[in-house]
This record gives structure tokens, sequence and C-alpha cells, in this order.
């Protein structure tokens, strides 16, 4: 079952065309890959689908509907969330918090039933904490919760971002570049997270310039390559395929 | 908790001051102190919650002010039975005005907003809708009559001014804990990471100026029936900085902080009259020194604490 189709997006930034048409489906289920060497597009592909900035052609379909035309805060709320490859915690504020943010879309509650404290609004308070701190622990941080995002590990900060993403009760989780920065440790940890979100049967999709991780945590690898799709299939497909090896290798003439 | 008990100790005593022969004239730095903090408790969700410079508050106060004194002096309304309308009034006109502008950022924001307290200042003096009265503004305000009992005198007005700065304060930190509260903190921190989080960016900027305003214009109200006369003098530029100042030197987005900014924008001034014009240059050097040495404010905002379900081994309530 498809949950993500683009058709043929397109995005230029000034004369330079980032996203040249790109089409690409995504299942329920799946752990979809997209690499390519820097400056290829993948980021901007991730905006748009995020509805961080507007295609200038094509579209996109997610759970059935089309995201033209939405802004960012619905499309979280259709169940499509993210993190950001330089990670954008809220440094200042509580670890706790920072994951409450992600909570908000599935509130209600407004400024009178704050005002007034009613009934609904602390019950709604109440499960947001525990939802919260669920998915603290789901990543392994929830010893943390009190501290403020900004003073914590690097590998911590970009399990946050994650938690902070899954409070917004996803199904599709986009991870832009999870794994940067982080030693094999934490990256061996993360694949075993992945493989946890799985679990809960919601759709991964990242981009990661580690290879070796992107081919073992993948199902379907997507490769771009001057704003285009050049291949896509199964790891072990890519990893053969002539194009994929000259834009990472280059060829001798 | 030592303070918790300081301060059931602390408030009756204050309360009780008017009638501790502080004489009429503390009494009305009170209240005017009083009715500053109400302002900038407002002016609070909107700069120190939300983080939108916004240095046009004073706009939204007369709103309020006017819309009161033109109900209760033309067609009889009695004074708290104006209250929502305006503090309607001035949240629609903020919601308008604030619509076109709210994507703007910072410095730009303070610009424009700068522009709407002179638009609606020279609108007052200009007469507009021949219901203002000019440059001499109304007079003849009535007072304001609370379960049958008139207010009229200083200490009176110290109560309904001094207990709506509490109950301002008891709503607002509610508010602020809350879900509402918390979109603004977002959106102070990161705007961005905010609304790619699924928080609706733009709506909860313009509840947080609409919420502002409407609490500025309730503040107008209690402000005209206590001068009984009001004047487009009273709702300039300058206020709209004072405003702004009490917010930033107290601690953007601290209750307490912004109350303490009252006192020392509003009061400690009172205590040098004798420098006439001198303490300024005083009151500049200090603010100077406060921007070099503690941005933040003197009580920044400490990060909040949640009580957790049982479960966690928390005890939410």
């Amino acid at each position: 079952m498809i949950l993500l189709s683009l058709k043929n997006l397109v995005k230029s930034f000034g004369g330079l065309a980032a996203v040249a048409g790109v089409s690409l489906e995504v299942n329920r289920g799946d752990v979809v890959g997209l690499i390519g060497p820097n400056g290829a597009g993948k980021t901007t592909v991730f905006n748009l689908v995020t509805g961080a900035i507007p295609p200038d052609d094509g579209n996109i379909f997610f759970d059935g509907r089309n995201l033209a035309g939405l802004a960012p805060h619905q499309i979280v709320r259709l169940g499509l969330a993210r993190t950001y490859q330089t990670i954008r915690l809220f440094p200042k504020i509580s670890v706790l918090e920072n994951v409450l943010c992600g909570c908000h879309c599935r509130m209600r509650s407004g400024v009178l039933s704050s005002f007034f404290r009613l009934p609904a609004q602390r019950r709604e308070e109440r499960s947001a904490l525990d939802r919260a701190m669920e998915e603290l622990e789901f990543v392994g941080i929830a010893d943390k919760r009190r501290l403020a995002a900004g003073g914590l590990a690097y590998g911590d900060q970009r399990r946050l971002e994650i938690a902070r993403a899954l409070a917004s009760e996803p199904k599709l989780l986009v991870l832009d570049e999870p794994a940067g920065g982080m030693n094999e440790q934490e990256t061996m940890e993360l694949r075993g997270l992945i493989a946890a979100i799985l679990a809960r049967d919601i759709t991964v999709m990242l981009i990661e310039h580690d290879i070796g991780f992107v081919m073992r945590v993948s199902n379907r690898l997507a490769v771009m390559e001057n704003g285009a799709l050049i291949a896509e299939g199964p790891p072990g497909e890519i990893r053969r395929d002539p194009r994929v090896i000259e834009a990472y290798l280059g060829v001798d003439d | 908790m030592p303070g918790k008990i300081g301060l059931i100790l602390a408030i009756p005593l204050f309360f009780a001051l008017p009638w501790l022969g502080i004489g009429a004239y503390w009494n009305g730095v009170l209240n005017m102190v009083g009715l500053y903090a109400i302002l900038a408790l407002s002016l609070n969700v909107i700069l120190g919650h939300a983080g939108m410079f916004h240095m046009g508050h004073a706009a939204f106060f007369a709103i309020g002010s006017y819309a009161a004194a033109i109900l209760n002096t033309r067609y009889g309304w009695p004074i708290f039975a104006t209250l929502p309308v305006a503090g309607a009034a001035a949240g629609l006109a903020a919601i308008l005005v604030a619509a076109p502008i709210i994507h703007l950022r910072g410095d730009y924001l303070l610009m424009v907003t700068i522009g709407i307290v002179e638009i609606v200042r020279i609108a007052l003096v200009n007469d507009v809708l021949g219901l203002t009265g000019g440059p001499n503004g109304i007079v003849g305000v009535g007072r304001p009559v609370l379960f049958g009992w008139r207010l009229t005198r200083p200490e009176h007005f110290f109560l309904l001014i001094w207990g709506t700065v509490g109950l301002s304060m008891l709503l607002f930190n509610r508010l602020e804990d809350s879900r509402f509260g918390r979109a603004l903190k977002y959106i102070r921190e990161d705007a961005t990471a905010a609304e790619g989080m699924g928080v609706d960016t733009v709506r909860y900027k313009l509840a947080a100026f609409g919420i502002g305003a409407v609490w500025a214009g309730f503040a107008g109200v209690i402000y005209a029936s206590q001068m009984r006369t009001i004047s487009p003098a009273s709702f300039s530029y300058w206020e709209s900085v004072l405003l702004f100042m009490i917010v930033i030197l107290g601690g953007s987005g601290n209750q307490w902080g912004v109350l303490l900014g009252s006192f020392l924008v509003i009061g400690l001034p009172e205590l040098f009259r004798g420098l006439q014009d001198t303490r300024l240059l005083f009151f500049g050097a200090a603010l100077m020194a406060m921007m070099i040495f503690r941005p933040q404010g003197l009580l920044p905002p400490r990060r909040r604490d949640y009580p957790l379900p049982e479960r966690w081994g928390g005890k939410y309530r």
C-alpha cells in the first residue's frame, strides 16, 4: 500500500534546479533511504515533502491526500513528522517540554479551558505528559527530562528530536541524516531504534551519508544526483548499479 | 516553602497599605504602578512569551479606554458593563492590524507597531468619527460601581487595580502552563521548528496579540474611570516604550520579573522626583548597564518542571 508518492517534483532556486522532476513511491512499512552526493537535492526533497517550501511543479500525495498548499503544521497533523539535518531543538527549554511540542497537534485545549483549568484540559495535559514520557523512554533518555535540551550530548539531542517527532503520532517519519555526527556505538543503537520505530507500524524515510548504515537499515534505496533520481531499488541491486557507482566514485575516461 | 509563607503574609499587608498612612500621593503612585503592571503583564504574553517585539501596546490601551469613556458618557453605560465591549474592541483592532504584519520578525515588527500607536493617537487627536473629542479628549467619565459599592477614592481604586493585577497573574500563569502557553514558547525559541512540529504559528501569534490587547483594553476601562478624563496625550508612543522597558528589564516571560519591572520603571522615578529631569539620565544609564551585564532581565523565566503522572513516580494532581 502506497503511503507517500511524489509525482514529478520540481524545485529551482534562482537558476539552479535543486529538484528536477523526482517521482518516488514509499510503501507502508518501508524504510526508504535517500542517498546521493552532497548537493544532489535530498534535503530539498524532504523540505518539499514536509511543506517547509512549496514545489514549483509536481504533486505530493500522502495517505491519499494531495499536500499542495498545506502549511507544515497541517502536514504534521496528517501524520508526517520530521527531524532536521542541523538539529533544531528548543535548546533553552527542558527535554520533556521539547517532546510536548510534538504532542501539541494531537491536543485541543484553548485559552479559556486553560484559564479555568477545566477537567478536560487537565486530563489532556496528563495524557500528553504520559505520552511525552513514553516517547522519552522509547528513545532511552527519560532520566534526562529535566535538563535543558541544548545541554544534552549530541547523540541524545538526535534521539530527542526523534522522540519529539514521534510524539506527534506520525504514520511516516522523515529523518534527515539521523546518524550524522554519531560515533559507531551510537549509530548501532540508532539501528535498533529505527527497527523499533518500524515495529510500531511507522514508515521511515531517511537521508544518510553513512552508506554502510543506510544499506543495513533500509529495505529500499533511492539515489539522487544533480536533482534527479538516478536509481531506485533494494540495497543489493543499488550496490551493483553502474550509474550509482559512477555517481559516487566517478569512472575512468 | 519559606518563600510561599512570606508571600501569604506579604499579600494582605500590601493590600492594607492605603490604610496604613501612606498618604494620597503614594497611594496614587501605587495605583499607577499597578495599572502599568496590568498592562505590562498583558504585553508579556506578546513580548515575553511569544517573543514578538511589539512596541505599540498603548494603542490597545487607548482603544479600551476610549470605548469605555464613549459608551459611558454618551450612552450612559455603567463602567463595568463596558468591559466586554472595550476588551473586544481592543482585541479585534489588534488582530486586524496584526494580521498583515504577523510574519515580520524582530526589529521590523517593532517599527510597524510603533506606527500603530502613532496612528491611533493621531486619529484620536483628529476626533475620528466625531466621538473622541479631539485633543481635549473626553471628560466626565463615571465611577465604577461594584455590587452597589461606588469606587471613588484612591484607596478604592487601589483595591480594584491590585485585585486585577492578582487576577491577571493567576490567569496568565495558568495560560503559560498550558498547551497555548507552550505553543508561544516554542514560537519564541524557534518559529520554524515550532511550525515544523505541528504548531499553527500564525494563529498562535495572532491569538497572543489578541489576548494581550483584550487585557490592555480592560486596563483602559479602569484607567478611564479612575482618571475621569482621558485625552490622546495619555496614550503616546512613550507609554509603549515604558511598557516595553518594564517587560524587558524585569525579565520577559516571568510575571514576577514584570511586576518588579513595574515598580522599578514607574515607582522608582517617583522616589527621585527632587532630581527633576536628571533622573532620566540616571535611568538611561541604568538601562544601558542592564543591557550589557544582564540582558535577560532581572528575573528571567526559569525552566518549567512538570509534575508527572503517578506511573512515572510523579504527583500530577
